[in-house]
């Protein structure tokens, strides 16, 4: 079964085995560069930097050759997994395809080679990039009023409850509280407290929907908002939503809105529509740009007229004469929240992906989004359990319910999918489904790619039935095996240790 | 499988026990709510002395799956924790109603503790939360 047991030869381990640590190949006295003789007396590194800044910790540094540096990292730069790849089916993450041409696009001189401190008359290209996209997004989500600033979702979460509490403040009552139930993204409690709020949470019906009159329960004068995830985690949409922004706006507080699963209402519905006050986009997720590997992502935020004031300084303005300045002259700004005008870049791919679908092109990727999830369900609820009853938006959960009774997990379900060759769901995850597996395809997926990856999971389930140590022990076709997570999180090794007694390379 | 609830603890709705000893109470978390996390690898606990309110959230608990918050069923003053957690968090796993305990406190009203379910009425709560 597993490539240890086949008989490789040693200079083909790389293709199937793992790869020895670079520490492991260190040769003494093997070197990248051997410079000549400068001319100049050596000195010993200590006399030149002060000893607090040195590390003498470190044994055994690898001694090694710039050619085996260059074979090390390049074969591990093979084994990365991504979108590019396949299948990357992360339930409320949106792996999408990120199209090649906004690579271009922001490769283009006047965007890479734009210095952010350029004098406005030399910026008026940069500038109005950034004025049509706050215009698109401002028409996609019904709220008038866009910053690009924040770098991510949750920047953007901060950014709009800063926005949130200073438009309280000047109102005379900053308020405490801030409502969450129990469906939306973990981060927005996180933001919440950031900002300086005691979170109180909602809780969701059976049919994993918010219940506006629990809403009404817990709403009162000294709640500032109440931050919701619409699609929800589940994958449902909030049938309510109108109706609890009444009785949030009622008692004076903002609807925020988690957007990071705005894939699923893009081109459709607009939240400013539905009574949102202010939401954060995911350009990374929803508008295609790269996602994943640390970012730079982009998370900006919407908002009502009454909480633009407190947007971040500086706002990209026109002047009478049609050029473009950035506004640094408004007194009520929560100010910055991020260097210059944001992750330029990032925006000027996200506009690139906007204008090649145009509005009918953003429509239909979510129709299909959603349509690539509802074909999911539809293809796998007879052997996996269902969180929720009923149909999806962009993304489905399933449960290791049915599969429990054979000893099998998610996590070994994960683990399995990864012997088929796809990249597992999320798991765990929205934390009121027990054994929750959360798939997210993207409208990016073929029909073909998609009846793969059911395929392979309708053969999971199977074998979960007939033979559930293969999947109670997967991976079995990985270079490494399974790890033990829980002695890797108890007791971590974070650094490589050379034996004891051993002289590395000896 | 079903775990057994002893009646001389009490039970929360957010799955942590009470065990009343006089004018103190130990508190863990219960067999089913480790069940659910999975491998603890890691507990936070408050400071000795810290006061809380009852349902407040006085610490949290790390498993290979997800962090939770863990909420003191009845207000009190906190007078001991369980300081060998930190190097042993898998004892809230192998013994969550015994040597996996977590904070003693001084209980501040001991009429709380009527809000809070016994070990029956626990059970049939766990059961319809089909978690087991």
């Amino acid at each position: 079964m597993g490539a240890s047991d086949v008989k490789v030869p040693a200079a083909a381990g790389h293709i199937v085995r793992n790869e020895d640590l670079i520490f492991e190949r260190s040769r003494a006295g093997r070197q990248g560069y051997h410079l000549p003789d400068l001319g100049i007396p050596e000195k010993d590194i200590s006399s030149m930097i002060p000893g607090e800044l040195l590390r003498d910790d470190i044994e055994g540094m690898p001694e090694v050759s710039e050619f085996e540096v260059v074979r090390h990292f390049t074969r591990l730069s093979t084994w990365n997994y991504g979108v590019d790849t396949g299948l990357y089916p992360l339930g409320s993450c949106t792996m999408k395809y990120n199209p090649k041409i906004n690579e271009s696009i922001a490769r283009f001189e006047g965007f890479g080679k734009a210095h952010p401190l350029l004098p406005e008359f030399l910026s008026q290209g940069s500038l109005e990039i950034l004025r049509q996209l706050e215009d698109a997004l401002a028409e996609i989500t019904g709220l008038p009023h866009i910053s690009l600033q924040p770098a991510a979702g949750a920047h953007g979460e901060l950014t709009a409850m800063l926005a949130i509490r200073a438009c309280h403040a000047k109102r005379g009552h900053v308020r405490k509280t801030v409502l969450i139930p129990d469906s939306a993204h973990g981060t927005n409690p996180a933001s919440a407290i950031m900002c300086g709020y005691e979170v109180h949470g909602v809780t969701s019906t059976s049919a994993g929907l918010l219940d506006p009159a629990d809403v009404e329960r817990n709403m009162t004068e000294d709640v500032a908002a109440l931050m919701l995830t619409n699609p929800n985690t589940l994958g449902k949409f909030e049938e309510e939503i109108d109706k609890v922004c009444e009785i949030v706006h009622a008692k004076g507080g903002f609807v925020y809105m988690d957007g990071a699963n705005m894939n699923a209402l893009m081109g459709i519905s607009r939240p400013g529509d539905m009574g949102v006050d202010c939401m954060h986009l995911n350009l990374h997720k929803t508008f295609s740009t790269p996602h994943g590997g640390g970012g730079p992502g982009a998370g900006p935020i919407g908002v009502v007229d009454e909480l633009e004031p407190y947007l971040p300084n500086p706002r990209v303005a026109r002047n009478a004469d049609g050029t473009l300045q950035l506004n640094f002259d408004r007194p009520d700004s929560i100010g910055r929240v991020r260097a210059f005008v944001g992750n330029f870049g990032v925006l000027v791919r996200a506009l690139a992906y906007i204008y090649t679908l145009g509005a009918d092109g953003l429509r239909e990727a979510t129709e299909t989004a959603v349509l690539n999830a509802n074909y999911i369900k539809h293809r796998l609820e007879d052997v996996y359990a269902l969180a929720y009853e009923g149909s999806v938006l962009h993304e489905v959960v399933f449960t290791d319910r049915r599969q429990q009774a054979f000893g099998v997990k998610n996590s070994d379900i994960a683990k399995r999918i990864i012997d088929y060759g796809f990249y597992p769901p999320t798991m765990s995850f929205p934390l009121i489904a027990p054994g929750a597996i959360m798939i997210e395809p993207t409208e990016t997926e073929s029909r073909e790619e998609l009846d793969l990856f059911i395929d392979s999971m309708r053969a999971i389930a199977e074998e979960c039935e007939q033979t559930p140590d293969i999947v109670r022990s997967a991976p079995h076709r990985t270079r490494m095996g399974r790890f033990d997570e829980t002695a890797a999180a108890r007791k971590p090794v974070l650094r490589w240790q050379p034996e004891k007694g051993k002289v590395a390379g000896a | 499988m079903m775990a057994t609830y002893p009646d001389d603890l009490y039970y929360s709705k957010d799955h942590e026990w009470i065990r009343v000893d006089g004018e103190t109470g130990t508190i863990g978390i219960t067999d089913h709510a480790q069940e659910q996390l999975g491998d603890v690898v890691y507990v936070e606990l408050p400071a000795v002395g810290a006061t809380f309110e009852a349902g407040a959230p006085f610490g949290s608990v790390e498993s290979v799956k997800a962090v939770s918050e863990l909420y003191l069923p009845i207000a009190g003053e906190i007078v001991e924790v369980n300081a060998a957690l930190a190097d042993t968090p898998e004892t809230v796993n192998s013994d969550p109603h015994g040597a996996g305990w977590m904070v003693r406190v001084s209980i501040k009203d001991a009429a709380e503790l009527s809000g809070l379910m016994r070990g029956a009425a626990y059970t049939s709560y766990v059961q319809d939360e089909g978690g087991e």
